[in-house]
């Protein structure tokens, strides 16, 4: 047992972070605050699970969403994924594990793993448009975002999704609303089994690691927690019975990073780019102070019109 | 053969006696459907480079903000994507490559010093002029392909993330060679005199043409039937 967030009070309070407390900001240049906040984390035990969609309905009530309603085609998903209205997604596979012939039914809470190297804030054009606050938390501003989509392409996770009714990103936020006046996100405060715990970064590690050790002594030899370095860790990890082929938890990734197209288009490309054009504009400039126009002279003319005069007479 | 003459010289081409010769280099249609194209590929530039580096998104502003770029870059891709296929149709005959291009692509250093006289004689287009005819055809396709992959507005669908990854990569790569092969044609037609007035006024003059595009020049005057019809119309 994983001692919840307390309610908070109900004085009113400012925000525990903001603007001064931000690590990262999209196509922006920030100097990094002097010391970092605590790093917060939420901790998905995927062994602890029971598939009853409380974050889920959570999350919509929270953050005032409004998923579709979508056709049912048999499968537990609801919706059938990710949508600009639906920051997490329990994802349900069936597995048959090939040591015990076991049946296992995995159910992964899907959503933004809040990346301490994030490839959608790599990837954005809009300054201001994703930023990460010192205590981890990556988050998307509205009013910034153009929709262009490039925070799609730099996820590892495949989690942003456009709104077709405003174009901006949407992802989950980790409840930073709720973290900066002390509370934890609304998916963890549903959870009815405290398969989502939330709290510092290294208390998490700390809950895990007990969690880890009782999913061993029950045979889960290869339990483990999930914090890809690949990605500079993330805050939000999961415990997972089979933390060797994360794969099979509806396609979690194996030691995600940033893709080296996104790092080669981010990184090289835009330098070189820039260094390409410099030099051709350069070189036409400086060929032209060096040579001067080149010009039709006279003779060029007289020469055009004996050979016109030549052959119309 | 007559074949080979009717390749150098393009429909409206003609020569005008006078002082100076005047030589009737672009149509009114060719004119219209290259500057459609010059101000669409400014404009792409524009929108794309605000996108492309962080330091450049204050050229945003421009359109109206970053929403705005995002939505309307891709629609003057269009514009140029058809517009310039008008002046593929046009031109393409006449940047087909000849011996003498490879002579001419030799003496480069006489090109860029302005021996001219030194230079074979050269039809309609020299060899540095198709070199971005035929550049920016390619670029220009890999720029709508790679596009309508990362039009996410409507295109999202259609291809997995990491064709989008490569496709954005692609595409920017393309644009910084296709804005540079437009610096090179912006840079020629500044640094050789007389060149702008063809494109703007539809002429160019008669030793313009000898210095340049004597093959071009000598094949109009030995064209006696356009030339007579010209003449009449004119005179």
């Amino acid at each position: 047992m994983f001692p919840p967030v307390p309610n908070p009070t109900t004085a009113p309070q400012g925000p525990k972070f903001g603007e001064k407390d931000l690590m990262r900001r999209s196509a922006s240049t920030v100097t990094p605050p002097a010391e970092r906040q605590t790093e917060v984390a939420k901790l998905i035990d995927v062994s602890k699970c029971i598939g009853c969609k409380a974050c889920q309905a959570a999350c919509i009530e929270w953050n005032d969403t409004h998923p579709e309603i979508e056709e049912n085609v048999g499968v537990f998903e609801n919706p059938h994924d990710l949508t600009p209205d639906m920051f997490t997604l329990m994802r349900f596979t069936e597995w048959e594990n090939p040591e015990t012939n076991n049946l296992e039914w995995l159910i992964r809470k899907d959503g933004c793993m809040h990346c301490e190297d994030p490839g959608c804030l790599k990837a954005c054009p809009a300054p201001g448009a994703i930023v990460q606050y010192s205590n981890g938390i990556v988050d998307f501003v509205h009013e910034n975002c153009i929709g262009c989509g490039y925070c799609i392409k730099g996820c590892p996770f495949n989690i942003p999704r456009i709104s077709e009714v405003d174009h901006t990103a949407y992802k989950c936020t980790l409840c930073s609303d709720r973290i900066a006046v002390g509370q934890g996100p609304a998916c963890a405060k549903a959870c009815p089994t405290q398969a989502i715990v939330y709290g510092t970064k290294e208390e998490m590690k700390k809950h895990a690691e007990g969690r880890i050790t009782d999913l061993k002594s029950r045979g889960f030899t290869n339990a483990g927690l999930y914090d890809p370095p690949g990605v500079g860790g993330t805050h939000v990890m999961y415990v997972l019975h089979h933390a060797d082929k994360p794969e099979i938890y509806a396609g979690l990734a194996n030691n995600p990073t940033i893709s080296p197209v996104v790092e080669a288009w981010k990184g090289v490309t835009k330098y070189a780019g820039l260094a390409v054009m410099g030099v051709a504009a350069v070189t036409g400039f400086l060929h032209y102070m060096v040579n001067g126009p080149n010009r039709v002279s006279e003779e060029d003319e007289e020469a055009a019109e004996r050979l016109t005069g030549d052959r119309s007479s | 053969m007559s074949t080979d003459t009717e390749h150098e010289v393009g429909k409206g081409d003609s020569v005008h006696a006078g002082k100076p010769v005047t030589v009737d280099r672009y149509t009114g249609g060719a004119r219209i459907n290259h500057w459609i194209t010059a101000g669409s590929l400014v404009l792409l530039a524009l929108s794309g480079l605000s996108l492309f580096h962080p330091r450049l998104f204050f050229l945003s502003a421009l359109f109206g903000g970053g929403q705005l770029v995002r939505a309307i870059h891709p629609w003057i891709g269009v514009v140029l994507f058809f517009s310039f296929l008008g002046l593929f149709l046009r031109f393409w005959k006449l940047n087909l490559w000849k011996r003498e291009d490879g002579t001419w692509l030799a003496r480069v250093r006489d090109v860029l010093t302005a021996h001219d006289e030194r230079l074979p004689e050269i039809g309609k287009y020299n060899a540095g002029q198709k070199l971005v005819f035929w550049s920016m055809s390619i670029l220009i396709i890999v720029l709508i392909t790679s596009g309508i992959v990362i039009w996410d507005e409507y295109f999202a669908a259609y291809t997995t993330i990491e064709q989008k990854r490569w496709a954005v990569l692609i595409h920017s790569i393309a644009a910084i060679l296709a804005i540079s092969v437009w610096i090179t044609h912006v840079y020629a037609a500044i640094w050789v005199k007389g060149t702008i007035r063809g494109m703007v006024r539809g002429s160019v003059t008669g030793g313009w043409a000898w210095r340049y595009h004597r093959k071009w020049l000598r094949e109009l005057v030995d064209k006696p039937a356009a030339k007579d019809e010209k003449r009449t119309a004119a005179e």
